[in-house]
């Protein structure tokens, strides 16, 4: 109670100092939102195409229809398979119909094949695991040829595996940003406050008594710098929604989790801040 | 009750700043400490608040060893000392009966006890009716009153004051004098340390002089030679 009052205390004494860390704190947590905001958008995207990884098994004429039935039944099995749809001739001919329009008079009745077409769980799309699964999906005597792009969906996994890498080591290298500013500003706050910290000594307070204000101030400055840097970026995510592309934002945890990191980044740089001042004086 | 045996204190950089003070200071004495500047008064003090430890030799304050210190130890000590500067240290932006009364919050005392208390003492150094004033409204002396008020809010065993008057004029100096007489008088130790020898030379309290980090005069100690208190 007490520690909340010398809080709002020291708000009121140093409302320019305490607006400038808030905002430094917003900003540095707004930049790497923005970050975090393009490297959702990308992953987004990489899964959209990625649900387009589909095995195309076509199967021979002379095919059983019940042998390709109960096949169809292994395959949905497979631990790595999430539909399986059986494609008739009839159905990819209208298909290439529609698709081909122009082409529409080449195909004559009976030219394409049926197929199944197997889609995957998400998890299951890689390279290795399309190729495996695809293998095993041949190794079946009716199964004429498979086909999975494996040109593309190699393609598809490097992009992905470079975002992922690009994406930690900006997103790591923004948050160690943050960090150092964030810390900057509550040095700065504490050092402000030095006189009453070493009053604060020679009257008695235990150093838990003089770091608990300074720790509040850092989880309200964090979770304040956090809101705003949260209001930012749903402003600019908005800003490009509807002036440029389609743009998916943070979801509730995630907005959460942004909060919260501001919140600990806050509290943790006091603490770090006050220990160091305490150590030293 | 303060008990110094053979204490040195060197510092990195600045050399020796006492060498091997012995002394004790009994409950109730009043004590001047002093010497020219630089002969290591304020570092006797701050061993005493323990805000500095002896590289050599050991400090007793009320009980508590400078050789096994515990956590927390140093801030309970604090609350059965009262500790007076020449700048007074005061916070500014509160009032003279909230820098007094801030001094209890922080030591947890119960809320229903600081009002009533800080009332008393703000009478006894006769600010009662400035209690509502901000240290920048109130005189040099008046600034140092607030400060004594604050040091004895929890009853101190010793009050230390670091050249208490060394910024007062001399009006002032005689008021802040008397009111540590008077603190003295009911009970608790003073040391105090000064360049004022006019007080020296008029009050009859027992005078430990301090040069070069020794003790060179100790009116109560015998064996020690004797001299006039200059």
């Amino acid at each position: 109670m007490l520690a909340l009052r010398e809080m709002l205390i020291a708000f009121r004494r140093t409302p320019l100092l305490s607006t400038l860390s808030i905002t430094t704190i917003a900003f540095s947590l707004f930049a790497f939102g923005l970050f975090g905001l393009v490297a959702l958008n990308i992953r987004t995207a990489i899964a959209g195409v990625e649900e387009r990884v589909e095995i195309r098994a076509f199967v021979t004429e002379a095919a059983a229809p019940e042998g390709v039935a109960a096949a169809m039944g292994d395959i949905a099995a497979f631990p790595e398979v999430a539909t399986v749809t059986y494609v008739t001739p009839e159905q990819a001919l209208e298909k290439a119909r529609r698709e081909l329009g122009e082409f529409e008079d080449v195909f004559e009745e009976g030219i394409l094949p049926g197929s199944i077409e197997v889609r995957l769980k998400p998890g299951s799309r890689d390279p290795g695991t399309v190729r495996a699964v695809a293998d095993r999906i041949e190794s079946y005597d009716f199964v004429d040829d498979v086909r999975f792009g494996e040109e593309w969906v190699a393609k598809l996994y490097r992009v992905r595996t470079v975002a992922s890498v690009v994406g930690l080591a900006l997103g790591g290298a923004f948050a160690l940003v943050a960090i150092i500013i964030i810390g900057a500003t509550i040095r700065m706050a504490v050092l402000a406050r030095s006189r009453e910290i070493s009053i604060m000594r020679l009257v008695g307070a235990t150093d838990g008594f003089i770091r608990l204000p300074f720790l509040l101030e850092g989880l309200v400055k964090g979770i304040l710098g956090g809101l705003a840097a949260l209001l930012l970026t749903w402003l600019a995510s908005s800003l490009v929604d509807t002036y440029f592309i389609d743009t998916v934002f943070f979801d509730s945890s995630l907005a959460l989790l942004g909060i919260a990191a501001g919140a600990l980044i806050g509290l943790l740089g006091s603490a770090v801040s006050v220990g160091r001042h305490l150590r030293r004086v | 009750m303060i008990r110094f045996f053979n204490v040195t204190k060197e510092y990195a950089r600045g050399g020796v700043a006492l060498k091997d003070i012995t002394f004790r200071v009994a409950k109730g004495e009043f004590v001047f400490l002093t010497g020219p500047s630089g002969s290591g008064k304020s570092t006797l003090l701050k061993l005493i608040y323990l805000a500095e430890m002896p590289t050599d030799g050991e400090v007793q304050v009320s009980g508590l060893n400078s050789r096994e210190l515990r956590k927390g130890d140093v801030a309970r000590l604090r609350r059965k000392l009262g500790i007076v500067f020449q700048d007074f240290r005061l916070l500014e932006d509160r009032t003279a009966e909230a820098n007094v009364s801030f001094a209890l919050e922080v030591t947890g005392a119960p809320r229903a006890t600081i009002q009533p208390k800080v009332s008393r003492l703000l009478t006894q150094v006769g600010l009662a009716s400035k209690s509502h004033s901000y240290p920048r409204e109130l005189s040099g002396g008046e600034q140092q009153r607030v400060a004594i008020a604050r040091a004895l809010v929890n009853d101190p065993l010793v009050l230390i004051a670091d050249e208490p008057t060394g910024n007062l004029d001399e009006r002032a100096t005689r008021g802040v004098y008397q009111l540590l007489r008077e603190i003295n008088a009911s009970g608790t130790a003073v040391v105090m340390a000064t360049h004022n020898l006019e007080l020296i030379r008029r009050a009859d309290y027992r005078t430990i002089e301090l040069d070069h980090g020794r003790v060179v005069y100790d009116s109560a100690d015998t064996s020690l030679p004797r001299r006039e208190a200059r």
